[in-house]
């Protein structure tokens, strides 16, 4: 049971950083299609707050594993 | 003692090792559910076996040979109450619930569970020589600090061998011809030295990036290195070294007291008395920040070892699948989606690792920024 | 529950040798590639620099050239000129003094014929006064050489004089 339940919060924790990471990259996309010269810096930014976010959604995967 | 994994196996066998390797556990864990005698034919866990998979072992597991598994006997080096006892894994003879009690250095020891206790001197009600606590299920006995060769430890002085191979050589050539262009080696190590110096370490760290350049080259190929290596579906790659929160927490902890050694005045008046804020905020908001300087190291703890862990998690699912739905049509289907998984995993392997060396020369270049805001 | 604990073992090793790696690459590897990097870069750089400056060099020792070149010109036009110039005043000068020395020898040449002719004009007036006065004297001799031619030419004489 606890299995079930850590599995459901492991799912609700990639929902958020799906959500989260989608909009990174969507924007990112936007802004290296209005300015493809700072495609290079975009990217580097959008990794490094992609890689923020997936902390946050890692941290709540740990706790799920923690739970099982 | 077959189980329906092992019947389904058999077209598979040359898939991929993992696949190999998954039916060694199953074989192993109906083998262990037979003793209990409980069941019959226990139904394949794939679970069990990717868990038992992307943890550490003594004793390198590399395949099955009508049933019996060959593995690397590992040196099982233990720091006891009466000093170092070392001795082969194989002694254990496999076994991992503590039935088999090998003697060492004077004193007994059981392997259950990878973890080595000392052993009780009488086994229990299912032969195994240990005290279980009833409330936790845990083993109750007491261990040995281990600093064994384990299967990650050999994996990890592997790769640190690859390393010095692939680089020590590198660093000659340029001695040999000075002022030439990159040949070989130099010639692939090149650009990347220069992508972590020049787009790593001097944009994040600012003007005095120079002394960390060297830490965060070895960080980087350390840990590009190994998880490459972990993608490596046979001996001598396939052990989850950067998925072990060991590995990474070492990792993470350099990173940790790299930055804060590093710190400059600015950043602790950040940290504990954060400037032009009311007086009231500032101790909360220095509780916040204080938790911040653990935080900002274990996220990097634990994204390299999730990342890494699931990569490996998600191709041997895809693998198990054959051993899921018993039969061998599934295969296609379950060799493509690996293929997929694991060109993915070559990206995510480098992008890890470009990610965790970023984020250190970030934390670093923020704890050593000088300007006022 | 067991992968998000650390073990102890693997901790240890793992510590040892990632410093045993750093120490060895920080050692071995990355201070002569990244010396080598640098040294490269920083030949480069001055190579560029250097190509750079020969550019400019070469701009500069052109446009020398060039004005060189124009100077010498200039030179070359102006001692022309010069020359010229000389050659026309030679010319006119030895025009000049040849005109006037010719104009002399006239001169002197024309005082000499006048002179000459003067001289040869007296000469012959002397010599036909000389003749005048020998033929006169040998013609009276003959005439004068009895007493009477010498009255009838008295007589003629006397009969030419016309006293009025």
């Amino acid at each position: 049971m606890t299995g079930s339940i850590a599995a459901l919060g492991a799912g609700l924790a990639v929902i958020g950083v799906g959500i989260g990471i989608g909009l990174i990259g969507g924007r990112a996309m936007e802004a290296i299609a209005r300015q493809p010269e700072a495609t290079g810096k975009i990217q580097t930014n959008m990794i490094i707050a992609a890689a923020l976010i997936e902390g946050a959604g890692l941290f709540g995967i740990v706790v799920a594993l923690l739970g099982n | 003692m077959a189980s329906p994994a092992v019947l389904a196996s058999e077209e598979a066998h040359s898939a991929d090792e993992h696949a190999a390797e998954a039916r060694v556990h199953a074989a192993e864990h109906s083998d262990e559910h037979a003793a209990n005698a409980t069941e019959e034919k226990e139904a394949f866990n794939p679970a069990e076996v990717i868990m038992h998979h992307i943890a550490d072992s003594h004793g390198w597991h590399i395949f099955d040979w009508n049933d019996h598994p060959v593995s690397i006997p590992l040196p099982v080096i233990l720091y006891t109450e009466k000093g170092l006892v070392v001795f082969s894994s194989s002694e254990f003879h496999h076994d991992q619930e503590g039935t088999h009690v090998v003697e060492a250095g004077g004193q007994r020891f059981v392997n259950i569970h990878e973890k080595i206790y000392y052993a009780s001197d009488v086994a229990n009600d299912h032969g195994v020589f240990a005290e279980m606590d009833h409330e936790t299920h845990e083993v109750a006995n007491a261990t040995p600090w281990d600093i064994s060769i384990t299967k990650n430890v050999a994996a990890l002085l592997f790769s640190a061998v690859v390393i010095l191979l692939l680089f020590l050589p590198a660093a000659r050539s340029y001695k040999k011809n000075p002022n030439a262009a990159p040949k070989g080696v130099a010639g692939f190590v090149e650009p990347l030295v220069v992508f972590v110096r020049d787009d790593i370490a001097k944009n994040n760290i600012g003007p005095h990036y120079k002394r960390f350049v060297p830490m965060l080259l070895t960080m980087f190929f350390f840990i590009w290195i190994n998880n490459l290596l972990g993608l490596v579906p046979f001996f001598p790659g396939g052990a989850n070294v950067t998925g072990n929160i060991a590995v990474t927490m070492v990792l993470a902890i350099v990173t940790f007291v790299v930055t804060n050694v590093n710190g400059n005045k600015h950043y602790w008046g950040h940290i504990l008395w954060m400037p032009g804020l009311p007086v009231a905020v500032k101790p909360l908001l220095a509780i916040v920040e204080f938790i911040g300087i653990f935080t900002k190291p274990f996220s990097l703890m634990i994204r390299l070892f999730a990342n890494i862990t699931a990569g490996h998690i998600i191709v041997l699912s895809l693998v198990s699948l054959v051993f899921i739905f018993e039969t061998v049509w599934v295969s296609p289907a379950a060799v493509l989606l690996t293929l997929f998984i694991s060109v993915l995993e070559l990206l995510v392997a480098a992008l890890q690792a470009y990610i965790f060396t970023l984020l250190t020369a970030l934390y670093i270049g923020a704890a050593m920024h000088e300007e006022h805001h | 529950m067991g992968i998000v604990t650390p073990g102890f073992g693997l901790i240890f090793w793992t510590t040892l040798t990632f410093f045993i790696l750093l120490f060895l690459l920080a050692k071995f590897a990355w201070k002569p590639i990244l010396k080598a990097v640098q040294d490269r870069e920083e030949s480069i750089n001055s190579a560029l620099k250097s190509a750079e400056a020969a550019k400019a060099e070469m701009a500069s020792l052109q446009s020398n050239n060039e004005q060189l070149l124009k100077a010498a010109r200039e030179e070359r036009e102006a001692m022309l000129r010069e020359a010229r110039a000389m050659r026309d005043k030679t010319i006119a000068d030895a025009k000049g003094a040849a005109s006037e020395e010719a104009a002399k020898v006239l001169e002197a040449a024309r005082a000499q014929i006048h002179y000459e002719k003067m001289s040869a004009m007296t000469e012959v007036k002397n010599q036909v006064a000389q003749l005048a006065v020998e033929m006169s004297e040998r013609i009276l001799r003959a005439e004068l050489s009895d007493a009477k031619a010498q009255a009838a030419m008295v007589d003629r004489a006397l009969e030419d004089v016309k006293l009025n």
